[in-house]
């Protein structure tokens, strides 16, 4: 990856942390309701696989999947307006925080039932290739989903029918509030079992950017080629507790300092000192992020309430509601 | 009879006429390409379509379905085959969450045209977990079309309604009907979803029934009309979208309402179409409504115990003359 790639990449993920932060930061002015699961320290993971993504492959996330709804062209703006209510956010506010999607690139949306949409990216990937399209899906789910029946049924159907799909496991040590090694029996919850579908399984430094667009390229190569799907398991780690009542005290303090120091936006910043980015250039690109978290929450306040008429359409492809005819 | 089809073979026409016409429709399930289903209802699509078009999937309810939901968010029309119906509870996420949420909460950017087949129903002692009629369970999920065809006509019909549905759609197929024969039904047949069928016309009582209790309706009303009691049956076909202008003219030709259905009383649909009866038509009635339903216990297995729990003709002429005699 070159300096201006580099770069670029480090931009996406300065302002996926500043909304992020503003979510957060909103959540305590009374701005956001319901929860959020923020994904800061996630970062890399998103805007590394995206980076190695054609803008036409699909995307399926998790509840918390701010992070790669960004990654895949939803702007801070709409993902905030999202959070907060209005009529203007990405899904027309009916979705909210833990359901961010964005057809239109891809983006083909956040799944709050742990581990649902493993088969989904499993019918897209199939679907891609009775197109011929060319076309891969990507799965990105937590540590705990690895222990839900889907992931399984989802992993043997695509191995079987040898399809391009791609199962990107973030993998930040905790299942909502409990340790993931407490409760799984192998110590890579999702690379360890890859190889008993017969597909590889992979680790990844998931808070380097380059090693993972590095590791997605390749096993996005790979599925293109007709060689089938593959699971990529990226070591990263929360910033914030599981959702935005856990302040998470059940982490160790000396775990959370070494996890800290090692975090994907430091990470950056060493590699383009490495290429020989001057450090105004890194700072413009701070300032550009800043700048734009920072109209993004301002229109977003400013933008009105959904009209309350809209709970009821959208059931239905007519647009409407109506059960009788 | 050579121009009569069967309900069985209705199912595989109803697909392979989509399939013919349009090269995005798919099928996926269990046992059902070579093999031809284990109801022989998908019986000759492996053959003219092909292992791609005709996917036989592992025993793994959750993948067949939410892979579908997939193909459907990406340009296909997938045809996906729950074996049993009481087989959804295994992917009931999907048909509860997933699917039906998707339009909704991605505020209308995203359709999912499918369908979900499955067998239902009774009858055939095949013990609880294996009869169960579960088109309710369906019913209590805001986003889902439910079809339930009781004739071999109709399934090709509302086959082709359903995947051409650009909504999601689960469709009951009675695995008592399965052997039942028809008319065949004529080239480009599409049965509107939403539209229920007046199947007997009748001046006395009005019998709402699906699917499988369709026939025992229509018999109950052969034997009604020896004792002078002519009743109408209406044939609902689909209970979303609910057709309840048709059951509402119907009242106002007869004044005396039962319904019929095969699912425990509790929570039935009878007791939706009851209940806006109650809210719209209350000033329409002669007479109590009645709900001829399942006993609420899981379907036993010996004949002479599952007749007692599901309807039957003497269970709805029982209800019917207590009606008459308002």
């Amino acid at each position: 990856m070159d300096s201006a790639e580099l770069l670029a990449r480090y931009e996406q993920m300065v302002v996926i942390r500043r909304t992020e932060k503003a979510a957060h930061d909103l959540f305590l002015q009374g701005l956001v309701k319901g929860t959020t699961h923020l994904a800061a320290g996630h970062e890399a993971i998103a805007v590394g696989a995206s980076g190695a993504l054609r803008d036409d492959d699909y995307v399926f996330a998790t509840y918390r999947g701010h992070h790669h709804a960004l990654a895949r062209g939803a702007t801070p703006e709409e993902c905030l307006a999202e959070l907060m209510s209005r009529a203007t956010g990405l899904c027309g506010a009916k979705g909210g925080s833990m359901h961010l999607t964005k057809a239109s690139t891809g983006m083909l949306g956040s799944y709050a039932i742990v581990g649902a949409h493993l088969p989904m990216a499993v019918g897209a990937a199939w679907s891609a290739r009775m197109r011929g399209s060319g076309q891969i899906a990507v799965a990105f789910f937590g540590d705990g989903a690895t222990n839900i029946g889907a992931f399984h049924e989802a992993l043997n159907l695509a191995a079987v029918w040898k399809l391009p799909v791609l199962f990107v496991c973030e993998n930040n040590l905790y299942m909502e509030y409990t340790p993931i090694a407490d409760v799984t029996a192998v110590d890579r919850p999702a690379a360890d079992r890859a190889p008993a579908y017969g597909i590889p399984g992979e680790v990844v430094d998931g808070n380097d950017v380059v090693a993972v667009q590095e590791a997605v390229a390749a096993l996005a190569r790979r599925a293109r080629a007709g060689d089938g799907p593959a699971v990529l398991e990226a070591a990263t780690y929360r910033h914030f507790g599981h959702s935005r009542t856990d302040p998470a005290t059940y982490r160790p303090a000396e775990e959370v300092e070494r996890w800290l120091k090692h975090d994907p936006l430091d990470l950056a910043r060493g590699r383009l000192t490495e290429l020989g980015v001057p450090a105004e250039t890194v700072t413009e690109a701070d300032e550009r992020a800043r700048d734009v978290v920072h109209r993004a929450v301002e229109a977003a306040k400013s933008a009105p309430p959904p009209d309350p008429r809209e709970a009821l359409t959208d059931v239905w492809a007519d647009g409407g509601a109506a059960w009788r005819t | 009879m050579a121009d009569m089809i069967t309900y069985r073979e209705a199912v595989a026409e109803g697909i392979a006429r989509e399939m013919r016409r349009d090269a995005s429709v798919v099928c996926l399930g269990e046992d059902i390409g070579e093999a031809g289903g284990v109801f022989k209802t998908t019986a000759g699509l492996w053959a003219e379509f092909g292992p791609e078009r005709v996917w036989d999937t592992p025993i793994s309810e959750q993948a067949i379905v939410g892979a579908a939901m997939g193909a459907a968010m990406t340009g296909m029309r997938p045809v996906a085959e729950i074996m049993f119906s009481d087989f959804l509870a295994c992917c009931w996420d999907y048909i509860a969450n997933e699917i039906p949420k998707v339009r909704y909460m991605t505020g209308g950017q995203v359709t999912v045209p499918l369908v979900v087949r499955t067998a239902n129903g009774g009858g055939l002692g095949f013990g609880a977990q294996h009869s169960q009629a579960t088109e309710n369970w369906a019913l209590t999920v805001p986003g889902l079309k439910i079809a339930a065809p009781a004739t071999p006509a109709d399934v090709i019909g509302m086959m082709a309604a359903a995947i051409r549905s650009d909504d999601p759609v689960v469709f009951f197929e009675h695995k008592g009907l399965l052997a039942s024969k028809g008319t065949p039904a004529p080239p480009e047949h599409v049965v509107e979803l939403g539209r229920a069928a007046v199947v007997r016309e009748g001046a006395d009582v009005t019998l709402v029934a699906l699917a499988s209790m369709v026939p025992v309706a229509l018999r109950a009303a052969a034997r009604l009309a020896q004792e002078g009691v002519e009743a109408e049956v209406v044939d609902l076909r689909c209970l979303v979208p609910l057709d309840m202008s048709t059951v509402l003219a119907s009242l106002g030709r007869t004044s005396r309402l039962v319904t019929v259905e095969e699912n425990p009383y509790q929570g039935g649909w009878g007791a939706t179409v009851v209940s806006v009866v109650a809210d719209e038509g209350f000033a329409l009635l002669d007479a109590p409504v009645r709900r001829v339903a399942g006993e609420c216990v899981p379907l036993p297995f010996a004949d002479a115990l599952e007749e007692e729990v599901i309807p039957t003709v003497d269970k709805v002429v029982a209800a019917v003359r207590s009606l008459a005699a308002y």
